[in-house]
């Protein structure tokens, strides 16, 4: 309460950052109210100790199986999986950056008129506002089981990502650097490749290959609910109870990604 | 060269940049554009080459008009009207010889500039102007790698490299160091000489518009308040322009002196030249 007060006269004048709600009794309310309801919250959840105790054996059995991972046994079925994953992620990825573009371009209120902005950030809000998975299960009943669905999927998901990002950028570009472009002479297309291009292409590269390892990843999830790759193999290898399968996979997964991630850092420095 | 009569753009805020300008420019004459900010000079310029639409008014370059024409006849006007900007606005992430050559693009299709294949003729005028304004050997460097006096140098050359036959050069000098804001000036008074162009300079710091150019402007909340050489500019004049102020006090003799002695010397320096 005293934070903001300061002693009057010159030297040795204390101060406080001002607090961030102005007023005393409304900061109280608010943080009392939210302690309140924690404590609430807290009290309403009940808990199985029972179950918990049989469930971390359970699942001590799962981590216990990371140590003896099986890469052996079901070795065609994880390669067969991982290239379909692979091959979903890459097909994907390129088509819903390719796609994107447009998209994006139209979503950029700088350079699109109102409506084709409208209909893109519609086109986006479409993709953003639901789940791979969910998605995953619509493609899964249209195309039936397989990576189609899955690679449709995640071409889906990439447009609203890369798309927003992508418009996002092109509205903060240096709005000098085109008229500078326009003040040459240059026409709309050679404006877009000389003064916009430049400004948001490294940092679009940089997400496209940011996407493609969210896209693998995503691969594995989506698989689950039957939309093919990796994701499939896991399933099944849980089902079964071989969780040394499923724990080889999970090690594959975390060391595809792993990669990816550490390739894409190094490729989005070398951009700048 | 440049006539330009009644214009006037109000900004759909209802804000009233430009009242009624008249104002000639003739062919070899630099002139500086002063006034206080908000006055209209950013908003002049941008109303010749279009970049801002004008509300009202014609002007006319090199005989033919500007206003009222379309897309493709806009372009070709402004492919005559070199533009040179304040903070620079050079691509960034371009290099100087990218940068230089995209004042060829109202010249050449987009497939050669997207492809960067610039006829030769344009390469060697690019080569040879990068030499010219002292940045001989940077073209291959990228334009954020270069300081301020450099990166306007390059602003300069793609201006230039349209071969305009009007140069429209706003605040040039504001973000540069007074030595290198000096340099800028006299590079461009050099080449507006060399090649015989008509130029519009917005400035704001009057001194140095009254070392270089030949003609001063002012402009108060969008009309003409002065017109006439650098010499006939009084504290009443500045007064009408900017407002009430003790002009002699902000004008320290000392550096006064230093300038005149300076602009002497340039003088003599380009009287010397164009022997």
């Amino acid at each position: 309460m005293s934070a903001n007060v300061a002693t009057q006269g010159g030297a040795g004048k204390r101060w406080r950052p001002p607090p961030f709600i102005a007023n005393p009794w409304l900061r109280l309310a608010l943080y009392g109210g939210v302690a309140l309801y924690l404590a609430l919250a807290l009290g309403t959840l009940q808990v199985n100790w029972g179950r918990v105790a049989e469930g971390l054996v359970r699942g001590w059995a799962f981590v216990a199986a990371f140590g003896s991972p099986d890469f052996t046994s079901r070795w065609a079925e994880i390669q067969e999986g991982m290239i379909e994953s692979l091959t979903m992620t890459v097909v994907s990825t390129v088509l819903g950056v390719a796609l994107s573009l447009p998209v994006g371009l139209g979503a950029a209120r700088n350079l699109a008129p109102l409506p084709v902005y409208l209909v893109c950030r519609f086109i986006i809000a479409a993709s953003r506002s639901f789940p791979e998975i969910i998605v995953a299960i619509l493609f899964v009943k249209m195309f039936g089981f397989g990576p189609l669905a899955g690679m449709v999927t995640l071409a889906f998901a990439t447009i609203g990502f890369m798309a927003k990002l992508l418009a996002e950028d092109l509205e903060d570009i240096d709005e000098a650097q085109v008229e500078a472009i326009r003040a040459t002479g240059a026409s709309w297309p050679q404006m877009m490749v000389y003064a916009v291009q430049p400004q948001v292409l490294p940092r679009f590269i940089g997400l496209s290959v940011y996407r493609l390892d969210i896209n693998f990843r995503e691969s594995a999830v989506i698989g689950i609910v039957g939309a093919g790759g990796i994701g499939a193999t896991l399933n099944t290898s849980f089902d079964r109870y071989e969780f040394g399968t499923s724990a080889a996979i999970l090690i594959l997964i975390i060391a595809i990604v792993m990669a990816a991630e550490y390739s894409s850092g190094i490729i989005r420095k070398r951009l700048q | 060269m440049l006539r330009v009569r009644g214009l006037t753009k109000t900004y759909r805020s209802g804000d009233k940049a430009l009242d009624g300008v008249d104002l000639d420019v003739p062919r070899g004459q630099l002139m500086a554009l002063i006034g206080p900010s908000g006055a209209g000079k950013s908003t002049l310029i941008r109303c010749v080459n279009r970049l801002v639409e004008p509300t009202a008014g014609e002007v006319v370059v090199d005989g033919s008009p500007v206003t009222g024409l379309g897309g493709g006849g806009l372009r070709a006007a402004r492919r005559r009207m070199g533009m040179i900007f304040q903070e620079y606005a050079l691509v960034e992430r371009l290099t100087v010889m990218e940068n230089v050559l995209s004042g060829r693009l109202g010249y050449v299709g987009f497939w050669a500039s997207w492809m960067r294949r610039y006829p030769q003729a344009d390469v060697d005028e690019a080569f040879r102007l990068i030499e010219r304004c002292g940045l001989g050997g940077m073209h291959d460097k990228r334009a954020d790698q270069l300081s301020g006096g450099q990166r306007q140098r390059v602003g300069i050359c793609r201006a230039l490299i349209q071969n305009p036959a009007l140069l429209l050069v706003d605040e040039p000098t504001a973000s540069l160091d007074p030595k290198t804001s000096r340099q800028v000036m006299r590079l461009l008074v050099e080449l507006c000489a060399e090649r015989n162009l008509a130029a519009i300079v917005n400035i704001h710091d009057v001194a140095l518009a009254q070392m270089f150019v030949q003609r001063i402007v002012g402009l108060r909340a969008g009309r003409i308040v002065f017109d006439g050489p650098p010499d006939a500019l009084s504290t009443e004049t500045l007064t009408a322009i900017y407002g009430e102020e003790d002009w002699n006090a902000s004008r320290p003799t000392e550096e006064d002196e230093e300038d005149e002695a300076q602009a002497r010397a340039i003088a003599t320096r380009l009287a010397a030249e164009a022997r």
